[in-house]
C-alpha cells in the first residue's frame, strides 16, 4: 500500500487551529525597571543553531552586551532556522508566535504589508543612526504609500557564480570570466568535457526554481515577466525564447550541462559543492551557502557580472515588526536591529570577531547600504578581516554596481511554478519546441492573471 | 446497568481512543470542510467565499494535469502493487525452507523511514553512476533518464512506490492464504488440479474478501500519493509527476493563501475517494450475498 498523506492533509488543516487562539504577542508581564522606565520584553528571530556554536556564542554576547545597553529591556530570541519559512509563516502570526522582530525575503514584502502584517515603523526609522545611508530604492522596497514597514537587512544582485578550479583545469583563465552568452557556452562546453560527471552550466528545473531562474535570465535579456499592468504574461518575447534556446543549445547541441536533471535549490547546490558544476547564475549568498552547507572549497569559487545584464532580479531581506508589538516593544525591537544589524564594527558587521570565530569572511553578499559612508565603511572592515580571497569577487562587485534591479512579477510562485514546465521541457527533451513551450506557457499565464485580477 | 458496570474499564479506554480521534482526526476534517469555503491568510478573520475556492482550484493549469496524473499513477500502482506482493505471497507460502528469512527481507522496506527509501532510490535512478543504469549497461541495453524524462518519471515513481510498500500487502496476502482450509488443495489435487487451476479455482475464490479490501485500501493510499514526487521529481519534468496531494501542497505552502484552495482540493480528492469506498462497500456485500 501507498502510505497516505494524512500527515500533510493534517498538517495543511491543522494550520485552522491557529485561527482559534489568540494572539498573544511577544510581550511579557511588566516588572519595575532600573530608573523607573517601563521594562519590556522583545523576542527577536535569527538566533545561530545549536549546530554553530561559536555564531551562537557570539550572537548570545550581543544579547548581553544590549541588554547591559538598554536596562529595562529583555531579548529573547528563537532558533527557528531558517530565520523565515515561507510554510510556517502563516501560522505563527496566526497563532500569535510571531517574533517582535522578524524576517521578511523581498518575494514576500508587498505580501505582508499589504495585509497589515507588518508594524508602520515610520516615526521609528531613525533609531536606525544609518537609515539615511540605507540604499534609497532598497529602503523603497519597504515603503507603501509613503509609509515604512521594514528596516531593510540584506539586499543583492545576480551574478554568475564559477568554479575557479574548474576554468583551470578546463584551460580557461579564472581571471578572465566570461562577459557573454556565446562565452559561457564556449566555456561550458570546455568544462563539461574534462569528463564524466562535469556539467559546464548548471540550471534548476523545478520546485519553482526554474521558473525563478527563467526569470533571472529573462531580466538580465531585457525581458520581462508580465506586462507593465500586470495582466498579461510578458515571457513569450524574443527574449524569452533566447533563454531557452540558448539552454536547449547547452543541453543537448553542446552536451555541456549534464545528464541530471537538477530540480531545485538543493540538487544544484550539492553539485556545485562537489566541485564538478562550472557555472550557474546566482548571488553571492551562493557561495557562503556552497561553502557553508555543502563542503564547497572556498578558494575553488568566484563570481562575476550578470553576463549582457540590462536588469537584474532583486533579492534580499528585511526585518519587519510585528504589529501586535506595544510601542516600547517596537521601539526596544529597533534598536535591537540597530545594534545587532546595522552598526559597522557590532553585531553582524564585527568582521574581526567573524575571523577569529573561523567564519567565511569576505564574500559581498550584501549590498544594503550601497556606496554611501557607512557602506564604504563596511566594505573596508569586510577586506580588513577578509578569511576568503576577495579578489574572487571583484568583478561581481564591480559589475553589479552598473545593473538596476527590477523586482519579482505579480503572483510570483504560481507564475514560477507554469514556468518551471518550460524549464523542464527544454532540459529534459531533445525535440522540445522552445517557442510552443512559451505559448503554452503564456496561456496558462494569462488565465492565472485574469483570474487573480 | 450490571453490562454497562462491567464493560466501565473498556468505555474509559474507547473513550480516550475517541477523544485522540476527536481532536487529531475529526475535527481537522470538520476544519477542511469549513477552510474549503472560506479566503483565509490565517491571519486576518476568514470571509465566506462560496465557491471560489473550488473555482480557482479548478482553474488552476495543472489541475487538470494532476487528477490524470494521480489516475495514471494509481492504476500503475494498483498492475504493480497488486500482483506483485500477491505472487510474492503466493511463491512464500508454498516455500518450505527460508520462510522467516524470505518473509523478513520481503518486509524490511517498510521499515525504512520513506524519506530514506526515497532517497535511496535517488540514487539508485542517478543517470549517471545510478545502479539502475549500471545494470542496464551490464546487460548492454541503452540508458533511460528514469526521473528526468516526461515519458518516465511516473513509472519510476511507482517503482519506488511499489518497492516501499509491497513489504505490508505481502504479508496479509500470506495471512490470508495460510487461512485457507488444506484440505481445499488436497480435494483439487485428487481431482487432477495443476497449480494455475488450484490458484483459480481454490486460492482466489477463498481470499476474495481479502482481495477486494485490499484493492479498496491501494486505490484510497495510491491515490493520495505525495512524498514520492515531492522529492523527487518536485513534479516535473513538465507536470508528469504533479500529484492531487502535491498540488494541495503548492496551494497550501507555495502560492501566497492557498490553504483554502487547498482545502477545497483535499475536499474533492476526499470525495472521489468516498466513491470508491462505497463501491468496494457494494462489492463486498453483493459478494456476502
Amino acid at each position: 500500500m501507498q502510505r497516505s498523506t494524512g500527515l500533510l492533509l493534517a498538517t495543511v488543516l491543522t494550520t485552522g487551529l491557529g485561527l482559534s487562539a489568540t494572539a498573544c504577542g511577544a510581550s511579557e508581564p511588566a516588572t519595575p525597571a532600573p530608573g523607573g522606565a517601563a521594562p519590556v520584553t522583545i523576542t527577536v528571530a535569527c538566533r545561530p543553531a545549536r549546530s554553530a556554536p561559536k555564531e551562537r556564542r557570539a550572537w548570545d554576547d550581543d544579547v548581553a552586551a544590549f541588554m547591559r545597553a538598554h536596562p529595562g529591556v529583555t531579548v529573547k530570541s528563537t532558533d527557528q532556522q531558517p530565520c523565515f519559512d515561507p510554510k510556517t509563516f502563516g501560522p505563527k502570526l496566526a497563532g500569535g508566535q510571531m517574533e517582535t522582530a522578524f524576517v521578511v525575503p523581498v518575494t514576500t514584502y508587498d505580501d505582508v504589508i499589504g495585509k497589515g502584517q507588518a508594524l508602520d515603523i515610520t516615526q521609528h526609522v531613525g533609531l536606525i543612526k544609518n537609515w539615511n545611508d540605507l540604499r534609497p530604492d532598497v529602503r523603497e522596497l519597504v515603503t507603501k504609500d509613503g509609509r515604512v514597514y521594514g528596516v531593510p537587512n540584506v539586499h543583492y544582485g545576480v551574478g554568475l557564480v564559477y568554479n575557479r578550479k574548474l576554468f583551470t583545469q578546463a584551460g580557461l583563465n579564472p581571471d578572465t570570466p566570461p562577459t557573454t552568452w556565446a562565452e559561457i557556452r564556449e566555456a561550458a562546453k570546455r568544462i563539461a568535457a574534462l569528463g564524466p560527471g562535469h556539467v559546464g552550466y548548471g540550471e534548476y528545473s523545478g520546485g519553482n526554481t526554474g521558473g525563478w531562474h527563467f526569470t533571472q535570465a529573462l531580466y538580465g535579456r531585457g525581458g520581462s515577466v508580465v506586462t507593465d499592468d500586470g495582466k498579461k504574461a510578458a515571457f513569450n518575447s524574443p527574449e524569452g525564447r533566447a533563454v531557452l534556446q540558448t539552454l536547449h543549445d547547452m543541453r543537448w547541441t553542446d552536451d555541456s550541462m549534464g545528464s541530471r536533471l537538477l530540480v531545485g535549490w538543493e540538487s544544484l547546490m550539492m553539485a556545485m559543492g562537489g566541485g564538478k558544476v562550472g557555472m550557474m547564475l546566482g548571488a553571492p549568498d551562493v557561495v557562503t551557502d556552497v561553502v557553508n552547507k555543502f563542503k564547497g572549497n572556498v578558494a575553488d569559487y568566484g563570481i562575476t557580472g550578470f553576463p549582457e545584464a540590462r536588469a537584474s532580479l532583486s533579492g534580499g531581506e528585511a526585518f519587519m515588526i510585528n504589529p501586535k508589538a506595544t510601542p516600547e516593544q517596537a521601539k526596544a525591537a529597533l534598536q535591537w536591529l540597530d545594534f545587532r544589524y546595522n552598526t559597522v564594527g557590532k553585531g553582524r558587521f564585527d568582521f574581526a570577531r567573524g575571523k577569529t570565530l573561523g567564519n567565511p569572511v569576505g564574500v559581498p553578499d550584501n549590498d544594503v547600504y550601497g556606496d554611501s559612508p557607512t557602506g564604504k565603511a563596511i566594505q573596508a572592515g569586510r577586506e580588513e578581516n577578509a578569511t576568503l580571497p576577495v579578489q574572487n569577487y571583484a568583478p561581481y562587485v564591480r559589475a553589479a554596481a552598473a545593473v538596476p534591479p527590477k523586482a519579482e512579477p505579480p503572483h510570483a510562485q504560481e507564475l514560477y511554478a507554469i514556468l518551471d514546465v518550460v524549464m523542464s521541457g527544454v532540459l529534459s527533451r531533445r525535440d522540445a519546441d522552445p517557442g510552443k513551450l512559451l505559448a503554452d506557457a503564456e496561456a496558462k499565464a494569462d488565465a492565472l492573471l485574469a483570474a487573480k485580477g | 446497568m450490571g453490562v454497562l458496570k462491567r464493560n466501565l474499564t473498556a468505555y474509559g479506554f474507547l473513550c480516550a481512543a475517541l477523544a485522540c480521534f476527536a481532536v487529531f482526526a475529526w475535527y481537522p476534517m470538520v476544519r477542511e470542510f469549513v477552510l474549503s469555503f472560506q479566503h483565509t491568510n490565517l491571519i486576518d478573520p476568514p470571509t465566506w467565499a462560496g465557491l471560489d475556492n473550488f473555482t480557482a482550484v479548478v482553474r488552476d493549469p495543472a489541475f487538470g494535469t494532476a487528477w490524470l496524473n494521480t489516475v495514471q499513477f494509481t492504476v500503475l500502482a494498483l498492475i504493480c502493487g497488486y500482483a506483485v506482493p500477491f505472487v510474492t505471497a503466493l511463491v512464500l507460502n508454498e516455500l518450505r525452507h527460508a520462510r522467516g528469512y524470505l518473509r523478513f527481507v520481503v518486509y524490511l522496506p517498510v521499515m525504512l523511514p520513506p524519506i530514506v527509501a526515497v532517497l535511496l532510490f535517488r540514487w539508485f535512478y542517478d543517470p549517471g553512476p545510478g545502479l539502475f543504469n549500471q545494470i542496464l549497461d551490464f546487460f548492454h541495453l541503452p540508458a533511460l533518464a528514469w526521473l528526468d524524462s516526461s515519458s518516465t518519471a511516473l513509472v519510476s515513481l511507482v517503482i519506488v512506490s511499489t518497492w516501499m510498500n509491497m513489504g505490508s500487502a505481502t504479508l496479509i496476502y500470506l495471512a490470508a492464504l495460510q487461512n485457507i482450509p488444506p484440505e481445499l488443495y488436497e480435494a483439487a489435487e485428487l481431482d487432477g488440479a495443476g497449480i494455475l487451476a488450484r490458484i483459480r479455482h481454490v486460492t482466489i475464490p477463498q481470499t476474495r474478501l481479502i482481495l477486494l479490501l485490499m484493492l479498496m485500501l491501494q486505490i484510497v493510499a495510491t491515490m493520495q500519493v505525495f512524498i514520492e514526487p515531492y522529492m523527487l521529481t518536485g513534479g516535473g519534468p513538465e507536470n508528469s509527476t504533479v500529484t492531487v496531494a502535491y498540488l494541495m501542497y503548492q496551494f497550501a505552502f507555495t502560492y501566497g493563501d492557498g490553504y483554502g484552495q487547498a482545502g477545497a482540493l483535499g475536499l474533492m480528492l476526499m470525495l472521489a475517494l468516498l466513491l470508491f469506498a462505497a463501491f468496494q462497500l457494494r462489492l463486498t456485500r453483493e459478494d456476502k450475498a
